[in-house]
């Protein structure tokens, strides 16, 4: 008998031990969904780690009102599927009712105004733990985050003050109103990823995989043409084929050439690429720690 | 590459500024072609906007403002790379500020502790340090990579001179398996490819070391131990009378048909099935999370343990713990902490403290009983119920325990049960 599991059985396991004890440990979860294979991978563990019972959460999307349709019509088919219950927290209602300023001209992005809706969200909902699917390899600031992160009541996280984690010992105490930040797939990588998706044949939005769209290039990243970003005329929209690594509001999330139709093409894609999956993601570039600043402000 | 037969290796590296650590660490990324063009360029951009002269590849790891502004590793950084035969986590934990408490988070869950010495020096009060945590903390391998040999002229003798030294001093610990490696991380000798400079050096590479070195014993395989975290119980026409304890294995192998006992009540059963999402399974062992079935009803909740009958844990309250301390509020004698062990909680308050440990010459200092931030010392505690317990020694997991403090909530120690 070989007592040794493969590195992606591994990643799992810690990944359900992490989900259970975020059932166990807070009253009332919520999983954040935003569509993109990290999230999808997310629910497929927490399928997993509550077998044959259903999911114990709610999952939370943070609507931008900027969406490629592809990724609501998947959303709503594995809520279906699943069973679970969604709920939607919405980035134009916090413009309508003003607690917001939609961000004008040629980079305007709902990227930033997410925090509030998502503050406002958990708020409502009296979420004390709410799980994401961020990745330490996927960003500087990420690769400082803890499993459970604790966050004030304000929302806030303070990089300089976290609580050590050891073995796996988790300590998610807290005062009322304050809650945590969970990513239970923190050790994974992109190629992870994937290599874990293709070898549980999970299904994707058909985003991740080449399809023919119009798109056009700023500073050196392909986006979708979309009618919720202006162009600037010198800006030239063309045919291509194209895939998404990563998928987030239509605005900031920048297309990749791409031939890879299957997981197995895409996995050997990501294996040779020698660019990170969010150097196509505009919101990473307006500063040096803006990944940092956000999350400081409670963006996940 | 066959990813499906890939294998997860931890391993934590530890080290001051000038060791070579970052640069033995970039020259593994490097290698092995983890760094992406995007943050190759970021970070020689940075770099030249800093007025460096070389590309600074801490800057790779050291992502936050604060850390950045200081030139310094605040944090415990996790780095991710992989070749064909096995995934790599890196715990690279800074050797100047916080070193305990960063290095003993780091240690925690490692396979294989990494540490660096610069072949001019020998070994220096920090090397010390290192090898006793690394020891505390029970990692199970422990690789000493004797840098900078361009230095030295690749000398053979410099090595042995040094590799003697060291195992003098490691006689006196508890590390069961070392290895040296003659290096030059700028260089790339002996680090990925084999050194041309030093053929007298008949050993393995470092990568060739990691990818090897023989990390399926480093659980315990033999008592088995069971900490249930959560009661599933689906409650559908389906799964009607489902009750299932879900839990991650913490030591041993367990079997349908294995004669049980539950902690704390001592009710025995077998079990009827391990059950997962994947169908069921005819054996579970570490670090596997599953669900286990029972064949009787008794009554088991989250922070009770699943055990064999003719192998339990000892079940106690007054227990003897080497603690490393993480806040700057010291230790209070006689002073009341939360306290997490496996899935259970507890309170205990601290008895009394034996000794504080000086970590650069192992002496037990039995009149100091002041413990601050960053010591380690050995204390007695009385929790306020039993907790099913092996020695740190035989089983990492159930052998510890962290201290919370009950107003504040936050983590101030780490505790290896003896």
């Amino acid at each position: 008998m070989n007592y040794q599991l493969n590195h992606l059985k591994e990643l799992e396991s810690e990944s359900i031990f992490i989900l259970r004890e975020v059932a166990a440990q807070f009253e009332n979860p919520v999983l954040m969904f935003s569509g993109g294979k990290d999230s999808i991978l997310m629910v497929y563990l927490a399928q997993k780690a509550f077998y044959p019972g259903k999911i114990p959460f709610p999952l939370l999307h943070v609507d931008t009102g900027h969406n490629f349709p592809e990724t609501i019509e998947y959303r709503d088919a594995l809520v279906e599927k699943i069973g679970a219950r969604l709920i939607v927290g919405s980035v134009q209602e916090a413009i309508d009712k003003g607690m917001v300023t939609e961000e004008q001209g040629v980079n305007a992005s709902r990227n930033g105004l997410q925090t509030v809706a998502l503050l406002t969200a958990l708020e409502e909902g009296k979420y004390d733990a709410a799980l994401g699917g961020a990745r330490r390899d996927e960003e500087k600031a990420r690769a400082k985050e803890r499993f459970f992160s604790h966050r004030d009541e304000f929302g806030q996280w303070d990089p300089k003050n976290q609580r050590p984690e050891l073995w796996n010992l988790f300590n998610g105490k807290k005062r009322y109103g304050e809650h945590f930040r969970v990513f239970p797939i923190s050790n994974w990588t992109e190629l992870d990823v994937w290599q874990y998706l293709a070898m549980e044949k999970v299904e994707l939005p058909s985003l991740y995989y080449a399809h023919e769209r119009e798109v056009f290039e700023r500073d050196g990243v392909l986006l979708a043409n979309s009618p919720y970003i202006e162009k600037k005329p010198t800006e030239v929209v063309k045919k291509m084929m194209v895939r998404c690594r990563t998928i987030g509001d239509v605005t900031c999330t920048g297309v990749w050439a791409s031939k890879a139709t299957t997981t197995d093409q895409i996995i050997e894609e990501v294996a040779t690429t020698r660019m990170t999956e969010r150097g196509g993601r505009t919101d990473d570039k307006r500063s040096e720690t803006s990944m940092e600043d956000r999350k400081k402000k409670g963006y996940f | 590459m066959d990813y499906k037969s890939s294998e997860l290796l931890r391993f934590t590296t530890a080290g001051s500024v000038d060791d070579g650590k970052s640069t033995l660490i970039g020259r593994m990324l490097y290698d092995s072609k983890s760094i992406f063009q995007d943050q190759m360029e970021a970070i020689e951009a940075s770099s030249l906007r800093r007025g460096e002269s070389e590309v600074n590849l801490a800057l790779l790891t050291d992502g936050l403002k604060s850390e950045r502004e200081q030139g310094i590793t605040i944090d415990v950084a996790y780095r991710y790379f992989s070749t064909p035969k096995r995934k790599f986590i890196i715990a690279d934990t800074p050797g100047h500020i916080q070193y305990t408490r960063n290095m003993v988070t780091g240690a925690s869950t490692a396979n294989v502790a990494l540490v660096l010495i610069d072949a001019r020096h020998g070994v220096v009060e920090q090397t010390r340090r290192h090898a006793i945590i690394a020891s505390l903390l029970q990692i199970p391998h422990l690789v000493v990579c004797i840098n900078k040999m361009d230095l030295v002229e690749y000398s053979e003798e410099v090595y042995e001179n040094i590799k003697e030294e060291f195992e003098k001093f490691a006689s006196k610990l508890e590390v069961k398996d070392v290895h040296f490696i003659p290096m030059s991380a700028l260089n790339g000798d002996n680090v990925v490819d084999r050194s041309e400079n030093m053929s007298w050096y008949g050993g393995s590479t470092l990568m060739y070391y990691l990818e090897n070195v023989h990390i399926g014993s480093d659980h315990n395989i033999i008592d088995c131990r069971f900490p249930v975290q959560t009661v599933i119980r689906p409650q559908t026409d389906e799964f009607h009378d489902y009750r299932g304890y879900a839990g991650r294995v913490a030591g041993g192998s367990f079997k349908k048909g294995d004669k049980v006992m539950a902690l704390p009540s001592g009710f025995t059963s077998t079990i009827k099935k391990i059950d997962s999402f994947d169908g069921e399974m005819t054996e579970a062992y570490p670090p596997q999370s599953v669900t286990i079935l029972l064949e009787d009803q008794i009554d088991i909740s989250r922070g009770d343990m699943i055990v064999r009958v003719n192998n339990v844990p000892k079940v106690e309250q007054d227990i003897d713990v080497m603690v490393c301390w993480f806040h700057e509020r010291p230790l209070a004698l006689r002073g009341k902490y939360a306290l997490m062990h496996t899935t259970q909680d507890a309170r205990c308050v601290i008895k009394d403290v034996k000794y504080k440990l000086d970590i650069n010459s192992l002496h037990r200092n039995l009149e100091d009983k002041n413990i601050e931030m960053n010591d380690i010392a050995r204390v007695t505690i009385r929790s306020t119920k039993p907790l099913f317990v092996d020695s740190y020694r035989k089983n990492r997991i159930t052998g510890s325990v962290i201290f919370i403090d009950e107003g504040t909530n936050e983590t101030v120690g780490a505790g290896m049960i003896i």
